[in-house]
């Protein structure tokens, strides 16, 4: 029997409650349910929810305090001599013994007292778990009894199930919540290391960014540079070339759909157009690396023009084209949601068409459209498939956007692929870099989200 | 329910029709259909200068339809046709030697809610004159604006106000501003659909006033669900049902001697 199992049997418990709940409070109606204060489907669900609730609550409980408890009850049958054993090597002992009660063979030569501490752990585990269940089953079926009892034509049974539904949500919110709070504390907490071994000034102002640190004394070429000037720039340019490509297609493709399109255009083209948003990005990362960038550098060549295959151009316009449906399909809502009576009142006046969109329409949506074009920009600077595939990885300052350059999302993609130790500067130097672009791309999220709500409550 | 309404017939300040000076605009036999369904049927009427033509009758009757016809925004809407003679001094508005924009120059219109540009006061009323090109320098610009609040009776309101957002007036200011942004291009006709069903009764009042004092100027065409109001401020009323226009006359003799049964039954309240 395993905890999957455990669920489902307290599922079944759940739903033979509910049926209890009902029927009694269908018969204590006498088959008028007018004369219930609730529903009885209410009643039913205020059972099964007093079954379901407490015993989950438990499986919780023991489902986190598991590991100490059986470790706390294991100290006892550890062989003798462990308590004196350095740190690392009682980690191993434990790992030891997990492996022996998970099931490996016992080799010659292994201390017997291992393996009666493994015996033990299974031993444990198994007692502990046979408790849990017995314990969540009683609690279930108590549940289903006292609330069962409880039931009377009075009873606000809707009410607690209300009020029993406000606080599974509530607690729903607080997982994506606390997920986020989890996620910027670790990146603080790591990036604070990070900056106790290299100065945050350096980090933040440094033109160098060579993040090889040196494994000896000896080494060569691992001078360990954390300046990320280069790779802001980077990230800066690549984010300058897509907004450059998106930012005039994107409006005028909205401008077209909103004001000139007929309906079957614009039924047609709008879906079209958001479907570029649902291409995978490392499609566009090849597209990029494969076509865009070898086809910019034979026209460099063409013209005499130094271009390297990896360049920020081929990049920045391949993701450009990515983030024109962020930049097209808002701004279209948001000129969508200008009053037709603005429009009116222009042409009454005797203004064109393009007049009205020009003068009226188009400032009336402005603050929409930048919301929209924010948003469109904190994409293009956590975009990372992309630059992976097509930006290069040398970190070059330069402005020059026919050379490689590496931005922020990229860095941290190499920092930390493959082997690497997780206390040196180098694989530090990953969270701190993603702390900064989370910084970036929150700080533009905000002021997008914040002026499209200021534009929403002019006009509703 | 059924005795006459009250109303009073105001001294008129304006001179008096001259009865065979040839009208503003004149309309014949229009028809105006929405896809398939006819909204409006067979319309003649005449819209003269100096006077205010007030448009009545139930929802749905075709007013607003054929108020939208004089300055053609009917165009607007994708599916309207409208068939029949509109003439301006002589002239078919749906000539296609007639450009669109230079006759809603001419005939300019104040909507049913106030509907300010999101723009400063003063962009709001140099709107017009700025894409007709009416003013050589910021100077001339600066004067229209200022000529066209002071005839919609709001210079006195607004004159410290000039740079706020049109939005941030009452209600009342706003439509007065619609009304001085209508007349900054000079129009010859204004017509008005609807234009207090969204403001309170003292706001109602005040532009009431300000219809009288521009029918010296301009020839006015108001659409109406107040049978008062159309008592109050017009000269000649037009009452539609149905899509037709049933009866139309001096606004003296509509309110007090209809002879068509069904406007008799609407001015005395019966229906509508």
């Amino acid at each position: 029997m395993s905890h999957v199992a455990l669920a489902a049997i307290l599922l079944l418990l759940a739903a033979l409650g509910y049926t209890m709940g009902r029927r009694r409070a269908t018969a204590l109606s006498g088959g008028q349910a007018r004369r219930l204060h609730s529903l009885p489907s209410y009643h039913g669900l205020y059972v099964a929810l007093w079954c379901a609730l407490p015993a989950a609550a438990v499986l919780a409980v023991w489902l986190v305090a598991e590991p100490q408890i059986i470790a706390v009850l294991l100290m006892p049958s550890l062989p003798p001599g462990s308590a004196g054993l350095t740190d690392g090597a009682f980690q191993l002992l434990l790992g030891d013994i997990e492996s022996f009660a998970a099931g490996r063979a016992p080799e010659a030569g292994t201390d017997p007292a291992v393996i009666a501490a493994a015996r033990r752990l299974s031993e444990l585990r198994q007692s502990g778990f046979i408790l849990l269940a017995l314990a969540a089953i009683a609690l279930g079926a108590g549940g289903i009894g006292w609330s069962r009892s409880r039931i009377r034509p009075g009873l606000r049974a809707r009410n607690a199930v209300e009020r029993a539904t406000i606080v599974i949500m509530i607690a729903a919110s607080t997982v994506a919540i606390l997920t986020t709070v989890g996620i910027v504390m670790s990146l603080l907490f790591e990036s604070a290391r990070f900056f106790a071994q290299v100065p945050f000034s350096d980090f933040l102002f440094g033109l160098q960014w060579s993040p090889q640190t040196a494994l000896r004394e000896d080494q060569v070429g691992s001078s360990g540079a954390f300046g990320a000037v280069p790779i802001f720039a980077g990230t800066f340019i690549i984010t300058l070339i897509a907004m450059a490509v998106a930012v005039p297609i994107g409006l005028m493709a909205a401008v077209y759909m909103s004001e000139y399109a007929g309906k079957r255009a614009r039924a047609i083209a709008k879906p079209a157009l958001e479907m570029l948003a649902g291409i995978p990005t490392v499609v566009y990362g090849f597209i990029a690396a494969i076509m865009v960038g070898p086809a910019l550098r034979d026209a460099g060549e063409w013209v005499g023009l130094d271009v390297a295959s990896e360049s920020a151009l081929a990049a920045g316009l391949v993701m450009g084209v990515m983030i024109i449906p962020f930049v097209s399909s808002l701004s279209d809502d948001v000129m969508n949601a200008v009053p037709q009576t603005l429009r009116d009142g222009s042409y009454a006046i005797g203004a064109t068409k393009s007049e009205t969109i020009v003068r009226v329409v188009f400032p009336a949506a402005l603050p929409g459209i930048i919301g929209a074009v924010l948003l469109a920009v904190s994409r293009a600077v956590g975009e990372t498939m992309i630059v992976v595939m097509a930006a290069g990885l040398a970190a070059n300052l330069t402005a020059n956007p026919l050379q490689a350059v590496t931005t922020v999302t990229v860095q941290i993609v190499t920092l930390l692929v493959g082997d690497q130790e997780f206390d040196s500067p180098k694989t530090l130097a990953a969270f701190a870099l993603g702390l900064v672009l989370f910084a970036v791309t929150l700080a533009t999220n905000v002021i997008a989200l914040r002026v499209v709500r200021r534009y929403r409550e002019q006009y509703e | 329910m059924n005795q006459p309404i009250a109303f009073t017939l105001k001294p008129t300040s304006a001179p008096a029709v001259a009865v065979d000076s040839p009208p503003k605009m004149s309309a014949r036999g229009v028809d105006v259909f929405y896809g398939e369904k006819q909204a409006l049927f067979d319309v003649d009427i005449d819209i003269h200068r100096n006077r205010v033509t007030a448009l009545i009758g139930p929802s749905g009757c075709g007013k607003s339809t054929f108020i939208r016809c004089l300055n053609r925004m009917n165009d607007v809407i994708a599916d309207a046709r409208v068939r029949g003679s509109i003439t301006l001094d002589g002239q078919d508005i749906h000539d296609p030697g007639l450009d669109v924009v230079s006759l809603r120059a001419r005939v300019g219109m104040v909507f049913q809610k106030p509907n300010p540009f999101p723009k400063s006061v003063y962009e709001n009323v140099a709107y017009g004159p700025r894409i007709h090109g009416l003013a050589a320098s910021r100077g001339e610009l600066d004067d229209i604006v200022r000529a066209s609040l002071e005839r919609a009776g709001l210079w006195g309101e607004v004159a410290e106000r000039l740079n706020e957002p049109g939005t941030s007036l009452s209600g009342g200011q706003q439509q007065r501003l619609c009304i001085a942004r209508a007349i900054a291009v000079d129009p010859e006709v204004i017509l008005m659909d609807e234009p207090c069903s969204a403001l309170d009764p003292i706001a109602t009042a005040r532009i009431e006033e300000l219809i009288d004092e521009l029918r010296l100027n301009f020839a006015i065409v108001i659409v109406t669900h107040s049978m008062q109001q159309a008592a109050r401020v017009s000269q000649h009323t037009a009452f539609f049902h149905l899509g037709k226009l049933v009866e139309q006359g001096p606004t003296e003799q509509i309110f007090t001697s209809p002879r068509d049964e069904r406007t008799q039954g609407y001015v005395t309240g019966r229906f509508g």
